[in-house]
C-alpha cells in the first residue's frame, strides 16, 4: 500500500507533471482562435488578394471567380493619379496631425492647476475625444457651411451687405464670396484635418495631463532654486519628464491619422473630384463601390497603407522590447 | 507642480485665470454648442438664416421626439447596444484569459504572442475589410448584429490583451507563487486570486471597448446593408440623407448618437483615462 502511494507521489499524470507548460495554452486558446480568424489570417489573405483580379462573386458551385495577376495591381496603382493625390493626403494628415501633440501639451499645462471646480473643466476639456468621429464630422460639415453655417455666418456679418426684396427674402451682397470649403479642392482636406484635430488634442490633452501629474517635484524645485523657469523649465526639465507621455501621443496620433476614414466619408466622401481621398477612404470605395466590386484592386491599396503601418508598428513593437528587457 | 501653482501668483493672476477658464471652455467647445443651439431651433429659423444667435423658440422636446418618430433612430440606437454590450463581454473575458497567460506563465513563445496582439491593434482596418466581409458572406453573418460583434470581439481582444497582460504583470508575483505551493490549481488561482485584482483594468476595458465600438462606422458600413442591422453611427449618416436641409433634425440624432459614450464616459471618467494612457503612463 505505502509503495503504491509512493510511487504516485514520485510520478504524477503526464498532464499534472506539464502543468504549468499546458495552462497557459488552455487560457490562451479561446483568444487565439478568435484572434487568427478575424485578424491574423485576413491580413495575409488580403496581401494574397492584392495578386488577384476579383469582383467577390463565386460561381454556382462555391467556387472563387478571381483571377492571378500578379503584380498588375501594383501596376496599376503606380499609374492611378488617384492612388497619388490619396497618399499625399495621408502625409499631409501625418504632417499636420502631429500639431494635436504641442497643441494638447500647450492645454494639459493651461489645465494644470488645482482650483476649484478643475476636474470638471479638464473633464469637458476632453469631451470631444468621447463622442464619434460620425458625429465631429457632421457637426464641423454643418460649421463650414456657407450658407447656414457658422463659417458662412460670421463670414456674411464681416463682408458681406444683407437686402432684403418686396417678398421678406434675404439676399446678400459680399465684397469676397463665402468660401465653401468643403466643395474647394485645394481647402477640402485641410478642413477636414482641421476638424480631426479637434478629438485627437483631447486625447493628447489627457495624455499629458496624466504625465504632468507624474512629473518629480523635487527636480522642479531644485531646478527653480537654480534660477530656471518658464520655456527654460519646460524644456530642459518637464518635457524629458513627459517623454513616456510623448511617445504614446505620437504613436496614437500616427495611427490615428492614418485610419482617417469616418470624417472623410461623411464630410465630403473623398471630393471634390478626389481631392481629399486617403488610403483607407479610397481602399473602401474601389473596393465596394457602386461600379462594381473590385477586391483585388482594394487589397492592393490596403496593402500599402499596410505596409506604411507597419513601420510603426515594429517601431512601437521595438521600443516595447527594450522595455521588456530592461524589467527582467 | 509645473506650471507653478496659480495660488503662488498674485491675486490678479488668479482672478483672471479663473475668469478666463469658462472662457477658453466655450471656445473649445463651440462647434457641440452651436450644434446643441440648433438642436433646439424650429425649422423657421434655421431657413430664415438665425442659426447663431438665440433661438426664436426653444423646441427641444418636440426635435428630439421627431428624430424617433420620423426615422428608425430607435432601432438604430437598439442595434448599437446589441453589438456593443456583447462585444464588451466577449472581448474582456477572453483578454483575462489570455493576459493572465502571458503575464504569468513564462515560455518560450509569450513575448512574441503578445507582440501579435499588439501589432493587431494597430493595423488599419482596411487590410482585413475584404476577408472579413467575404468571410461574413459566406457563413450568414453579412449584415447581422452577431456578425458584427463577433468581429469587434475579435479585434478589440488585442487591445484588450495588451492592457490585461500589463496590468497582471504589474501585480505581486508572490501571491501566484505562494498559493501554487500550497497546492492551489491553476484555474483556481486565475478564479480567486488574479481576477478579484483585476477589477479595475476590468472597468477600464469595459468603457474603453463600449465607446470604441459604439463610435464604430467603418465596420457598420462593410458589415451591413439594410435598416435591421446598422448601429447609431451608420444610422446618423443615413438621416442625414433624409433629413436633407433639416439641421436641426441632424444636429438632434447627432447629440443623442453621442449620448451613451459620453454618458459612460462621465460616469467611469478614471477608468476611462487609465486605460486611454495604455497603462503605459501611470
Amino acid at each position: 500500500m505505502t509503495d503504491i502511494s509512493q510511487r504516485t507521489n514520485e510520478n504524477p499524470s503526464w498532464l499534472k507533471r506539464n502543468k504549468l507548460a499546458i495552462a497557459p495554452w488552455i487560457f490562451l486558446v479561446p483568444a487565439l482562435i478568435f484572434f487568427a480568424i478575424y485578424v491574423v489570417i485576413p491580413i495575409f489573405e488580403s496581401l494574397w488578394l492584392s495578386l488577384y483580379e476579383w469582383n467577390g462573386l463565386y460561381t454556382a458551385d462555391g467556387q472563387s471567380t478571381a483571377t492571378w495577376v500578379g503584380f498588375q495591381n501594383y501596376v496599376k496603382l503606380w499609374d492611378d493619379p488617384n492612388f497619388w493625390v490619396s497618399l499625399r493626403n495621408n502625409l499631409a494628415w501625418l504632417i499636420l496631425y502631429m500639431l494635436a501633440v504641442p497643441a494638447g501639451l500647450m492645454i494639459a499645462l493651461f489645465l494644470n492647476q488645482t482650483v476649484t471646480g478643475m476636474r470638471f473643466y479638464k473633464s469637458m476639456f476632453f469631451f470631444p475625444f468621447v463622442i464619434s468621429q460620425v458625429v465631429v464630422g457632421l457637426i464641423f460639415g454643418w460649421f463650414y457651411n456657407p450658407d447656414f453655417g457658422v463659417v458662412g455666418t460670421i463670414w456674411k456679418w464681416a463682408f458681406c451687405e444683407e437686402t432684403v426684396n418686396i417678398l421678406g427674402n434675404a439676399t446678400f451682397k459680399c465684397a469676397r464670396p463665402v468660401p465653401d470649403i468643403l466643395s474647394s479642392p485645394e481647402w477640402a482636406t485641410y478642413g477636414i484635418i482641421f476638424a480631426g484635430l479637434w478629438p485627437q488634442v483631447a486625447y493628447c490633452m489627457i495624455l499629458y495631463l496624466t504625465g504632468l501629474n507624474n512629473v518629480a517635484a523635487d527636480q522642479i524645485e531644485a531646478a527653480r532654486l537654480d534660477g530656471a523657469k518658464g520655456w527654460k523649465m519646460l524644456w530642459f526639465v518637464v518635457i524629458p519628464q513627459l517623454r513616456p507621455a510623448t511617445f504614446i501621443a505620437v504613436v496614437v496620433t500616427v495611427i490615428g491619422a492614418l485610419r482617417s476614414f469616418d470624417m472623410i466619408a461623411i464630410m465630403t466622401q473623398g471630393g471634390p473630384f478626389g481631392s481629399t481621398n486617403v488610403l483607407a477612404h479610397y481602399m473602401f470605395e474601389v473596393a465596394i463601390s457602386e461600379y462594381g466590386e473590385r477586391y483585388g484592386y482594394g487589397s492592393a491599396v490596403a496593402s500599402v497603407l499596410f505596409a506604411i503601418m507597419l513601420v510603426y508598428i515594429s517601431y512601437f513593437l521595438w521600443r516595447m522590447y527594450q522595455d521588456e528587457k530592461d524589467s527582467r | 507642480m509645473f506650471p507653478r501653482p496659480i495660488e503662488k501668483s498674485g491675486p490678479g493672476t488668479r482672478v483672471a485665470y479663473q475668469a478666463f477658464l469658462p472662457v477658453a471652455l466655450i471656445l473649445w467647445l463651440l462647434p457641440l454648442l452651436a450644434i446643441f443651439l440648433t438642436s433646439i431651433r424650429s425649422a423657421q429659423d434655421i431657413n430664415s438664416g438665425n442659426v447663431f444667435g438665440w433661438p426664436s423658440q426653444f423646441k427641444l422636446l418636440e426635435n428630439y421626439t421627431a428624430v424617433f418618430t420620423q426615422s428608425e433612430a430607435a432601432q438604430y440606437m437598439l442595434n448599437s447596444v446589441l453589438i456593443t454590450v456583447p462585444t464588451v463581454a466577449i472581448s474582456v473575458a477572453l483578454a483575462c484569459l489570455a493576459g493572465y497567460a502571458l503575464a504569468i506563465y513564462r515560455f518560450r513563445v509569450a513575448v512574441p504572442l503578445f507582440f501579435l496582439f499588439v501589432a493587431g491593434n494597430f493595423i488599419p482596418f482596411q487590410i482585413l475589410m475584404v476577408p472579413v466581409r467575404d468571410m461574413s458572406v459566406q457563413t450568414g453573418l453579412y449584415d447581422t448584429i452577431a456578425g458584427q460583434f463577433l468581429f469587434h470581439a475579435a479585434f478589440q481582444t488585442g487591445f484588450c490583451t495588451l492592457f490585461m497582460r500589463n496590468f497582471i504583470k504589474a501585480l505581486p508575483f508572490d501571491l501566484v507563487e505562494s498559493a501554487r505551493i500550497e497546492g492551489v490549481a491553476e484555474w483556481k488561482i486565475f478564479w480567486y486570486v488574479v481576477l478579484p485584482l483585476v477589477r479595475p483594468a476590468i472597468a477600464a476595458l469595459a468603457v474603453l471597448i463600449f465607446t470604441f465600438v459604439w463610435n464604430d462606422f467603418f465596420w457598420a458600413n462593410v458589415l451591413t446593408q439594410g435598416e435591421s442591422a446598422k448601429p447609431i453611427t451608420a444610422g446618423v449618416r443615413a438621416l442625414n440623407g433624409q433629413f436633407v436641409n433639416n439641421w436641426h433634425l441632424v444636429s438632434a440624432a447627432s447629440l443623442l448618437a453621442a449620448v451613451p459614450p459620453v454618458f459612460m464616459f462621465f460616469l467611469m471618467q478614471r477608468h476611462f483615462i487609465a486605460g486611454l494612457t495604455l497603462g503605459a503612463v501611470k
